[in-house]
């Protein structure tokens, strides 16, 4: 559950080009639910996930993580709670170590990284035998470093990354932004049946308005820094593309 | 025969500090300039302490831990105070001549009579063969032990922080943190290898660490272009490559000397040993173009 309370976020402040991101937002996401937001550039969707990640810090307000007020936590600390997925699928991988090696950092994500060798023969299978579930043929190339995949084949893994170790909130910046069609479907699927395998708590960043109105059980759209529409579960089922379109007019 | 052999003896006693270039340069992506300063670090420390007749194993841990401080120093400037990583190490190196003087007392102390790690074993009667084999093992060991590191949870990590830092943040992991341990652990090597280097040559020098960090990146590069022949990707492999760089540097080095060049041209012929070193590649790619 995450709670955004009053929150405000201005870059900038005091001069010219002066930005008010952020607005007194108020946001409940109940655990469980799966947020899709939509919004023009510039409209403060990824500044939002950007607070609620910690990679940025609100101008006032607050934050709360299941209970927990983690406003003025490091992003590396909130990460026992939070994992995200870029945008860019360069971004959430380390290209030069190996597949097994960025698996072996995601089951050790709420963990200390100890003196320990870790990459054990169980620990190989059970990546090998997680990734074989994907289907696209990368449970025999483990050894290879990540950066000789292409950018959906990595978007994929760093979504399966995210639930190598005990997961609640998973954060999607525009995850297919950068990919094909094919490949952004594949993306969009498995993030779907992973957010209702492990009952994670999701939001995700679209362009995509056919997207926004096929996933997710909650709807919001953003301009100017705040909230316009939230629309429910059984609103948004009702909701079509067009209308949905309309809404950019 | 034996000037080559001399050259080996020093490019195993340079082996801990091209490993700390390796650790700072290719896992951290930060060309670390503290090394000229936490090698004469190394030296001073071990000189002074030496020459009060100490324990070997108290001069080693003190030397090593000095120049872990130097390093952690520079890291925390660079990450706490946000200087330029280029920058904070020149910052520290400048500011480490002042106090290895201090340490030293004068700009060169001898170790007349005092103990050596070399003397600590014997294996053969030959003194050179003696410290060869001695140095040998140590760096052997060493390398076992960092290539282990590098190889658990932690090592992997580290690697990833050089790698992707929004990755390593999002996985938990404190990447300032990181840096300055990172550099600590490459400071401590470097002042190893001024312990070696002291005790090998004999004395300690206040001007002896300048340029030795071009060394190890000299080192680091010719292990980058061994790779065309060996490709390895394991982490122990790359670091074997280092060391053998390290080797093919000094060898160069003591043909330079031995064809008669003169002693003074010698950091200008390391310059331009490492500019082709690291031209190679680009090189021959522009002709292939051709």
């Amino acid at each position: 559950m995450i709670r955004l309370q009053n929150i405000s976020k201005v870059f900038n402040h005091g001069e010219i080009n002066e930005v008010k991101a952020l607005q007194n937002i108020d946001l409940l996401i109940e655990r469980g639910s799966y947020l899709v937001v939509v919004g023009s550039n510039g409209s403060g969707k990824t500044t939002l996930l950007n607070l609620i990640s910690g990679a940025e810090r609100p101008t006032s307000g607050r934050i709360f993580i299941n209970g927990t007020d983690v406003s003025s936590e490091p992003e590396y600390r909130r990460s026992k709670w939070v994992t995200r997925v870029f945008q860019n699928p360069f971004t959430g991988t380390a290209s030069d170590l190996t597949i097994l090696d960025n698996f072996r950092l995601a089951a050790l994500r709420t963990k200390s990284k100890k003196l320990i060798i870790g990459v054990n023969a169980a620990f190989k299978k059970k990546v090998k035998d997680c990734i074989a579930e994907l289907g696209m043929g990368l449970e025999d190339k483990i050894n290879l470093p990540m950066g000789s995949l292409s950018g959906g084949q990595r978007q994929a893994l760093t979504l399966l990354m995210s639930v190598m170790d005990d997961s609640g909130i998973l954060l999607l910046d525009e995850p297919t932004a950068a990919l094909d069609p094919r490949s952004a479907r594949l993306i969009l699927d498995l993030s779907d049946r992973l957010i209702k395998q492990y009952g994670l708590t999701a939001m995700c960043i679209t362009h995509n308005l056919k997207d926004a109105q096929e996933f997710g059980n909650r709807l919001i759209q953003f301009q100017g820094g705040k909230i316009i529409k939230d629309l429910d579960q059984e609103k948004k089922s009702k909701l079509t593309v067009l209308e949905l379109v309309n809404w950019f007019e | 025969m034996e000037f080559y052999l001399q050259a080996l003896q020093l490019s195993l006693c340079l082996g801990p500090l091209c490993m700390g270039i390796f650790i700072s340069m290719k896992i951290f992506n930060i060309p670390d300039i503290t090394t000229d300063g936490s090698f004469t670090l190394g030296a001073s420390v071990t000189a002074v302490l030496l020459s009060r007749h100490l324990s070997l194993p108290l001069v080693l841990v003190s030397c090593m831990g000095m120049g872990a401080a130097a390093g952690a120093l520079t890291g925390f400037i660079h990450t706490r105070l946000k200087i330029d990583a280029l920058l904070a190490g020149i910052l520290v190196m400048t500011a480490l001549y002042s106090v290895n003087l201090v340490i030293l007392g004068r700009s060169n102390l001898p170790l007349i009579g005092t103990a050596s790690l070399f003397g600590i074993l014997t294996f053969f009667s030959n003194e050179l063969y003696n410290d060869l084999l001695v140095a040998f093992l140590l760096i052997l060991a060493l390398f076992l032990i960092i290539s282990y590191m590098l190889r658990t949870d932690f090592g992997i990590a580290m690697r990833a922080t050089g790698n992707s830092e929004s990755m390593t943040r999002s996985l938990g992991i404190n990447n300032n943190r990181m840096k300055i341990i990172g550099l600590a652990i490459a400071n401590s090597l470097t002042a190893l290898s001024g312990f070696l280097v002291a005790q090998f040559q004999g004395f300690a020098d206040i001007n002896m660490g300048i340029g030795i960090v071009i060394v190890g990146l000299g080192s680091v590069l010719i292990a980058q272009a061994l790779k065309t022949w060996w490709k390895t990707k394991s982490i122990g492999g790359q670091l074997a490559l280092v060391l053998a760089g390290s080797l093919l540097f000094q060898l160069v080095l003591a043909l330079t000397l031995s064809l008669g060049v003169d002693p003074n041209f010698l950091k200008l012929v390391t310059a331009l040993f490492v500019l082709f070193i690291v031209a190679i590649p680009n090189i021959s790619t522009s002709l292939k173009r051709k």
